[in-house]
């Protein structure tokens, strides 16, 4: 087959299997709009900034496990990308984003809209290309692809000057079947010795817990990681990553740990003797400070990248491998050498950890008067549980809150920026899931500040008829900001005040959508039974919430699990929800 | 600690400037770095002379690994190994200082590669210590000009990286 660069592009896009590329056209991408143009095995999605490209490609491979595509223009296209693209880099979201360059010729002359891409994005990729020669596009797409799913997944780019994909340049096109590269190998099984070392004292703990990460969403080891809680018994902890990842009404589920997670979690890591750390990577708002972290654990790692092992807290039994492949693994040795936890030290540790829970740290006071951002989600979980659901947030305290208060029972259907902690993140990334799950339900609980950095989009929403449900928990304030002013800057609010808020309500109706204002805790429940009943419109409700909730239990930055500030209203006499 | 980590990588443009974004981006030392294609002229050799505590050089090794460019990489520092640095030194050398220049140099097994009215340029390879036992005995009056190549490293005996 002859084909010129611009065809083998979109060629090799559907020879990967890929159903939706979400990008914005300009110069240096014309020619491979051009070919998009001409077929339609692809569905191109028009954003409308493309930072929400990049965002749009990763909710949907969050939510698929697929790989997300992006296509951008070169200078300010990719600039604008860089958010979506580092966004999904420290997430570990296979991503390909392919970006048009100014043609090899004037490379490095300051031409029209040039940037370095490869340059500026080096830090934030996987892996990243510029393709200098049409025969080495099929070949680099195909490794683009491999290199982002594989492994520890990641965004990679593949930057193309406009040259390459010239129309009138044909070559002979053959897609690779297969690719091995010399210098990446990722690892797929553990060492089977490493993982008998671990059951081993798994089987001799008192105090086990299990900890586990984005990792068992990225590696779709729920169903194993379930089979290995039911088996032992131990206590199952997620990271902010991780929830989904088990059943969230699970029994053994103590909830998220670290900075803002619950009590009967921190404490456990607190006072574990073996901790099993399963596709996490010890982030600092995990760990808080490392010389206090789990001091009296042993500690059994599993992960992809050897990177993640050792390098924040050292470990003791690193198990390299894909963690599907090593809880098979784990599992079977445990059957097969009929391998029994220590059940009379669990029972104990379970009384201990049953006395922390009933602390009920998440309690919150409750009100008829004002909206409490905990109520606003916990109602929002009664009118949704039992759809088909998928939630994606904003970075804030209504993320914090969305973490604690809806408890997902499975994985990849919550879908936030942890690493990065991207405000505007929510919205597009509810578009790329809505489009992979045209029949699910998908929300999208966000801030009034975090949801007008990607306002744009409801543009999109309605071009390509996605009914999503975006919850703004409207606080007025940049409340996360606000809530570190108020404890660590005697209350002083710099620049945390979200002020000359649009109508919320008009502004979703000059989009083409329905807007709602909920302000009255009596209404909410209604006011979400009619917006999740309008199943084709996107609904906005602008729902007014407490201005100053705080989101408890905290860890301050530099404390040990042991030190968090539980909520005021613990030690109230009053009656909490 | 000090470490040698050599590392072959495949010869593509770029490549350097992952392992230097690397170093930069995650805050480690890099005392020299050299780099050059081998005989196969797909990969590159690089030398990296780097300095941390145990648990950095783990991350560096690791870090560098994950570089989807490094072919393989092995830190000489735990095995014998050989170092090498080229240095080529201008100094001035008239008069009375001639002739005692010219014995320096001979005794730290130099060779002068140019020569004008009232200066040698010396060329002379060995461990990094010994070139700068050199530089200390020329003393800082008679240096015009030095430039050393960064500390080159191979695995002694049947030891190899490919
Ligand atoms: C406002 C705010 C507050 C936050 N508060 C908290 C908090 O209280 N608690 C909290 O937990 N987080 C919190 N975070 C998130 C935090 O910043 C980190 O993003 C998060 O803790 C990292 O989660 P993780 O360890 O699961 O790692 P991830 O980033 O999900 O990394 C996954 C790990 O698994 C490995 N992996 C990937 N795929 C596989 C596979 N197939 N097999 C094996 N291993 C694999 C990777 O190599 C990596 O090490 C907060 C973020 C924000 C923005
Ligand atoms: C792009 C970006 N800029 C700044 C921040 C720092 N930041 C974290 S949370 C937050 C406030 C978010 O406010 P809002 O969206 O209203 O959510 P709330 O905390 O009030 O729920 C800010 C500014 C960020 N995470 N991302
Ligand atoms: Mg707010």
């Amino acid at each position: 087959m002859e084909l010129s660069g611009a065809e083998i592009v979109v060629q090799a896009l559907k020879d990967e299997g890929v159903e939706y590329v979400w990008g914005y056209p300009g110069g240096a991408v014309l020619h491979i709009y051009d070919a998009l143009f001409k077929q339609e095995a692809i569905q191109h999605i028009l954003v409308r900034h493309e930072q929400a490209a990049t965002h749009a490609a990763d909710g949907y491979a969050r939510a698929t496990g697929k790989v997300g595509v992006a296509l951008v223009t070169s200078g300010p296209g990719a600039t604008n990308a860089v958010t979506g693209i580092a966004t999904a880099f420290m997430d570990s979201i296979p991503m390909v984003v392919v970006s048009g360059q100014v043609p090899t010729p004037v490379i490095g002359s300051d031409a029209f809209q040039e940037v370095d891409t490869v340059g500026i994005t080096r830090p934030c990729v996987k892996h990243n290309f510029l393709v200098k020669r049409v025969q080495d596009i099929a070949m680099t797409m195909k490794k683009a692809f491999y290199i982002a799913a594989s492994g520890r997944p990641g965004p990679v780019v593949v930057d193309i000057p406009k040259d390459v994909t010239d129309p009138d340049i044909k070559v002979s096109y053959v897609y690779p079947a297969t690719i091995q590269m010399r210098s990446y190998m990722p690892v797929e099984r553990g060492h089977s010795g490493q993982i008998r070392k671990a059951v081993d004292f798994m089987m001799q703990a008192k105090r086990p817990v299990i900890y586990t990460g984005g990792g068992v969403v990225l590696g779709d080891a729920s169903e194993n990681l379930y089979k290995l809680a039911q088996v032992t018994g131990f206590p199952v902890t997620n990271t902010l990553m991780g929830l989904g990842g088990y059943p969230a009404t699970d029994q053994l589920f103590l909830g998220m740990l670290g900075m803002h997670g619950t009590y009967e979690a921190n404490m456990a890591m607190h006072e574990t003797d073996v901790l099993i750390a399963i596709g996490a990577r010890f982030d600092d708002r995990v760990t808080g400070k490392i010389a206090h972290f789990c001091p009296h654990a042993k500690i059994i790692h599993i992960d992809v990248d050897p990177a993640s092992i050792s390098k924040t807290v050292r470990v003791d039994v690193p198990i390299v491998g894909q963690v599907n492949n090593v809880l098979e693994d784990m599992l079977r040795l445990i059957e097969e050498m009929q391998r029994k936890p220590d059940v009379k030290a669990l029972s104990d540790w379970w009384a201990r950890i049953e006395g922390w829970r009933s602390v009920n740290c998440l309690s919150y006071l409750p009100s008829d008067q004002v909206i409490k951002p905990q109520k606003a989600v916990d109602a929002l979980y009664q009118v949704t549980r039992e759809m088909d659901f998928y939630l994606t947030s904003d970075v804030g305290q209504h993320q914090m809150f969305a973490a604690q208060f809806y408890p997902f029972d499975k994985p990849r259907r919550w879908i936030n920026s942890g690493g990065l902690g991207t405000m505007g993140f929510g919205l597009p990334a509810a578009m790329g899931v809505q489009q992979a799950f045209p029949e699910a339900t998908v929300a999208c609980v966000t801030g009034e500040a975090s949801i007008q950095m990607c306002i744009q989009e409801l543009a999109t929403c309605k071009q390509y008829d996605l009914p999503l449900k975006i919850i703004l928990l409207n606080n007025g304030y940049m409340g996360m900001v606000r809530q570190w002013q108020e404890f660590f800057y005697d209350g002083r609010y710099s620049h945390s005040y979200v002020d000359a808020l649009p109508d919320f309500i008009k502004l979703s109706e000059s989009f083409g959508h329905v807007g709602m204002q909920v302000t009255n805790p009596a209404d909410l429940e209604a006011a979400y039974r009619e917006a999740f009943g309008m199943r084709d419109r996107l609904v906005f409700m602008d729902i007014v919430v407490d201005p100053e909730e705080n989101v408890y239990p905290m860890i301050e930055a530099g404390k040990g699990h042991h030190e968090m500030h539980m909520s005021p209203y613990l030690s109230s006499e009053r009656e909490l929800a | 600690m000090q470490r040698i980590i050599a590392v072959l990588l495949e010869n593509e443009s770029g490549a350097l400037s992952r392992v230097a974004n690397l170093f930069t981006a995650r805050g480690y030392n890099i005392e020299s770095l050299t780099v050059a294609p081998t005989e196969d002229p797909s990969l590159s050799r690089m030398t990296i002379v780097t300095r941390g505590d145990e648990n950095v050089l783990e991350q560096i090794t690791k870090q560098l690994n994950k570089l989807i460019d490094v072919v393989k990489l092995m830190d000489l520092t735990e095995g014998p190994h050989i170092e090498r640095e080229l240095m080529m030194i201008k100094v001035r050398a008239d008069g009375g200082v001639r002739e005692e220049v010219k014995r320096m140099s001979d005794i730290f097994r130099g060779r002068i590669i140019d020569v004008a009215a009232n200066q040698y340029t010396i060329e002379m390879t060995g461990g990094s210590q010994k070139l700068d036992a050199f530089i200390q005995v020329l003393g800082e009056e008679c240096i015009i000009e030095t430039v050393r190549s960064g500390v080159m490293g191979i695995a002694r005996g049947n030891k190899h990286l490919v």
